[in-house]
């Protein structure tokens, strides 16, 4: 079943004189379940891409539907109802909340949506359990590790059922072993959740965890692979085949 | 290069601590207003008496000028460093790329000229464009003529100024060339660095420090408000000491249990931002226990200082018609230099003995004299209640004789006062006074013991407590007591001083002036003539005499003085509280940029992002004032005290006025507050 639908979008940075086109005429779109990742160099415009589809930056042409609803015409009050009740974000550095406990910045996530105290409690102990960080809900963000930060922050970004899970580089901050731990997470919410989960990185090991593989040059889908029936380390080899051919600057993005 | 950088960096912290900026002008301004005080008065048209309070006005303005020139350094001082340290990665930058620390300092100290020059030169013309208006107030004050008024410029104060500003400012360049050369790289670097512990405070210490403080301002509250009486300078400073420690433990427990409360309630605390909004408040409160004690204490002395300097305005301006409604009283005695003992002279008489006649001038008068004796002191007047008094006020005059007053001379004053008569059996007597602590001793004394014994008569007192009244006039309730007693009483061997009270024989003001006039004249002279004429150097005089209009003058005179001191430590101690409380609560929204940011990013409303920073906000700026009202409610009971001698029936009318002002100026520097903070938090949206 089709949940997000990208269709001809564009985006330009600058003036007319000296124009950038961040995006240049993108359309994909994602089945409910999947788990996505989008790969590509620096500039390449994968994290544009991305706001544009958290809404957080506005596309300069083109629709976006989540679930049939062109979000690209939202504003204001159904912006924010939108990015609360549908999206869920994960991002490189956190963005915690230090002055919260990880309890309270999960919890803040359901407060926001006016959910019932009683609630809160519950999903908050529910989600920790499938992430592992019972043991850390009441610590401060500076008391933890990389890879809890990054679990609880997750926690936050899927304690409200989002349709769409948006991870900008989750693992961008993490080293290898807790970013391993993080990504088997996702799988085990993909699969065990059907959670629909659309993550940027230009690691081609973070990819290799997704069902799905877009890759994006200047603006453009420059090519896409699937995972199909192979295990995670043949689609790696193959991931690792099309970041040679997208040559230059990924490549030392092992 | 330097400079371009200097201005640059100031740009671009304008924006953010404009608030700042804004107080350093109000306080120049304030400042040159208020030394230009004696430069803007020259031209107005008033009488010596008020020129000399008007001297007096300027000399202790100028006197409160180097105190409040020494709280504005602090402000300037603690502003400065703040800033300087939230600059601490742009300076490691800068060494980093080889800048010299003298360089960095040269930076700085251009910086500062800027401000400086800025905030003095902006601050002079509206200091100036502000001080002719105070002339105005100044006139209508003084009642004086404003016709030659022309537009004027204080040099002197322009001067002075400049000087005591200048001086701050080279003591902050002085401050940041030192921090600069004391600052190492790897700290400036690390500065950025979140080590901040956000540990909760231990709930149950919390409890206890909050409980142990609460009784201590209890009792300091106790001992200020109720236990007034035996005050002294010793235990006022206890007390005063007591109160800050206290205030800043208040403050410490407050924000850990504050939170704890909150957070027990699931309810409000998993509500809408309530948890972030709440965290952020705690943990602001906590790392600022220090500025928040010493805002709280300074609002309350503020509050104190405004409501008492208006109180006593208000009230002994509207005393003076209650308690001075004759034109003119006179008092004369002559007394043994060796012995103290008065000898009663009627000097209306003698007076005329030398041709002067003081009753040809007035169009209604009582002349009388009061007796007194020294068998019937305040010590006799107290009887068996002396020792219990004794022990409560050690330092009062018990050996001083009573003032004994004949019924009808006591009736004959009230007839001019146009008041009703008092009536007496011959077996009665009353106490008038209306001195509001003398008169609760007296009360009290009159309970036991209503039968006293004067110049061998006895008497009982026709009623439970004193009464109000008095024969002197003046501009306060300064009537300690006397006795009124039927006319077959007083033995004229013991008459003690003459009195003459009466009106000017004019009705309009100008006309009661020159009359005035001539009494002085004639009296200086009769008192000239008087005592040429005796060379006894074993005679003493004692003489006085007090007119309705110098009370008036002087009256004025002292309210004027009152309130311009108040108002002037009050605007600056307001100022100076809310620009520390703005400064902090900006630069903490810049560091919260991030965190609203991420709000967006999950969803959360505009409208519940701007409720939470009001409130943040809101409660940063009224929790030092809520504790400062408090600790105002017993302050001021205790200066009601002090103040009893002026008056206090226009008390709650002058905390009126007072709160109004602080609503003002405190109010909108929270307003002016909370619209930057969401600018600032607004601004990176984008």
């Amino acid at each position: 079943m089709e949940l997000l639908r990208i269709q001809q979008i564009e985006k330009y940075y600058g003036s007319k004189s000296s124009l950038t086109k961040a995006i240049d005429d993108i359309s994909f779109t994602v089945s409910k379940g999947e788990f996505v990742a989008i790969m590509g160099a620096s500039g390449s415009g994968k994290t544009t891409l991305l706001n544009c589809i958290s809404t957080i930056d506005r596309v300069t042409s083109g629709h976006i539907y989540l679930e049939n609803i062109d979000i690209t015409t939202l504003k204001g009050k159904q912006l924010n109802q939108f990015r609360r009740e549908k999206l869920g974000f994960i991002f490189q550095d956190f963005n915690l909340l230090d002055t919260l406990t990880a309890y309270e910045n999960i919890a803040l996530s359901l407060s926001i949506q006016k959910v019932n105290p009683a609630e809160i409690d519950k999903a908050v102990k529910n989600v920790a359990r499938q992430l592992d960080i019972i043991g850390v809900l009441q610590k401060y963000p500076y008391q933890m590790s990389g890879g809890q930060k990054q679990r609880i922050a997750s926690a936050r970004a899927i304690v409200t059922n989002p349709k769409l899970i948006l991870a900008d580089e989750p693992t961008g901050a993490l080293d290898s072993k807790s970013a391993k731990m993080l990504l088997e997470r996702f799988n085990y919410l993909n699969y065990e959740h059907e959670a629909t989960i659309m993550m940027v990185t230009h690691d081609s090991f973070t990819a290799s965890y997704a069902s799905r593989v877009l890759f994006i040059k200047d603006g453009k889908v420059f090519h896409e692979i699937s995972r199909g029936a192979d295990n995670r380390k043949q689609f790696f080899d193959k991931i690792i085949d099309v970041v040679t051919l997208l040559g230059g600057d990924v490549n030392d993005a092992l | 290069m330097l400079f371009k950088l200097s201005v640059s960096n100031i740009r671009k912290s304008l924006r953010d601590y404009a608030i700042y900026f804004f107080t350093l002008i109000i306080g120049v301004s304030v400042f040159y207003v208020f030394n230009a005080i004696s430069e803007q008065t020259i031209f107005l048209q008033v009488s010596s008496n008020t020129r000399d309070i008007i001297d007096l006005l300027t000399s202790m303005l100028d006197g409160i000028s180097v105190f409040v020139s020494f709280v504005l350094g602090l402000l300037i001082v603690y502003a400065s460093r703040f800033l300087m340290k939230r600059r601490n990665k742009e300076f490691a930058l800068y060494l980093i790329l080889g800048m010299g620390k003298s360089k960095i300092s040269a930076i700085l100290l251009i910086e500062t000229i800027i401000i400086g020059l800025g905030s003095l030169g902006v601050g002079l013309l509206i200091g100036i464009g502000l001080s002719q208006l105070m002339s105005t107030v100044v006139a209508n004050l003084f009642e004086a003529d404003m016709t030659e008024y022309t537009f004027m410029v204080s040099t002197d104060a322009i001067i002075k100024t400049a000087i005591y500003f200048g001086i701050m400012y080279l003591v902050v360049m002085f401050f940041n060339s030192f921090m600069i050369s004391k600052c190492k790289l790897i700290n400036l670097l690390q500065s950025g660095k979140k080590s901040e512990k956000l540990k909760l405070k231990n709930p149950v210490l919390c409890v206890i420090v909050f409980i142990i403080s609460a009784c201590a301002l209890g009792y300091a509250y106790y001992t200020a408000g109720w236990k007034t009486n035996d005050m002294s300078t010793e235990k006022l400073v206890k007390l005063i000491a007591i109160g800050a420690v206290s205030t800043f433990l208040i403050f410490w427990s407050v924000s850990g249990m504050m939170l704890r409360v909150v957070m027990s309630m699931k309810k409000t605390y998993y509500k809408n931002l309530n948890s972030f909004t709440f965290r952020q408040i705690s943990s602001k409160i906590n790392t600022t226990v220090a500025s928040m004690t010493v805002i709280c204490l300074m609002l309350f002395v503020t509050i104190c200082t405004l409501s008492s300097a208006f109180s006593i305005r208000n009230s002994m301006n509207a005393n003076l018609k209650k308690m001075c409604p004759a034109d003119l009283e006179i008092q004369f005695t002559e007394y043994d230099n060796q012995t103290d003992i008065n000898k009663y002279v009627d000097f209306v008489e003698k007076a005329k003995e030398f041709g002067y006649d003081f009753e040809e001038d007035l169009s209604e008068y009582v002349h009388f004299h009061p007796y007194s004796s020294d068998s019937f002191t305040f010590a006799d007047a107290l009887g068996s209640k002396l020792e219990e008094v004794k022990k409560q006020y050690q330092y009062m005059e018990y050996e001083n004789p009573e003032d004994i007053v004949k019924l009808s001379d006591y009736n004959a004053i009230r007839r001019l006062y146009g008041r009703d008569e008092l009536t007496l059996n011959d077996n009665e007597f009353a106490i008038i006074c209306d001195f509001k602590s003398i008169k609760a001793i007296r009360d009290e004394a009159l309970k036991t013991d209503k039968t006293i014994t004067i110049f061998g008569h006895t008497l009982t007192s026709k009623y439970d407590e004193c009464q109000d009244g008095f024969i002197d006039i003046s501009s306060q309730h300064v009537n300690i007591g006397f006795y009124v007693v039927p006319d077959y009483v007083v033995d004229e061997n013991y008459a003690s001083l003459d009195f003459l009270i009466g009106n000017y024989n004019a009705e309009t003001k100008e006309d009661k002036q020159i009359i005035e006039d001539k009494i002085n004249n004639k009296y200086n002279d009769f008192f000239k003539e008087y005592t040429s004429d005796r060379n006894d150097r074993n005679i003493g005089y004692m003489y006085g005499i007090n007119t309705r209009i110098d009370i008036a003058e002087a009256t004025v005179g002292l309210g004027a003085m009152v309130t311009f001191i108040g108002l002037y430590i009050g605007l600056i101690f307001l100022i100076s509280c809310a620009a520390i409380l703005a400064l902090k609560q900006l630069s903490e929204s810049v560091d919260s940029i991030s965190r609203y940011e991420m709000l967006r990013k999950i969803g959360a409303e505009e409208s519940d992002i701007s409720k939470s920073l009001f409130r943040q906000t809101g409660i940063f700026f009224l929790l030092p004032l809520l504790l400062a009202c408090v600790h105002s409610v017993f302050g001021m009971k205790f200066s009601a005290f002090i103040l009893e001698t002026f008056g206090t029936e226009k008390l709650a009318e002058s905390i009126g006025f007072t709160s109004i002002m602080i609503l003002l100026i405190y109010g909108g520097y929270f307003l002016i507050t909370y619209l930057c903070s969401k600018s600032i938090i607004k601004s990176h949206k984008q």
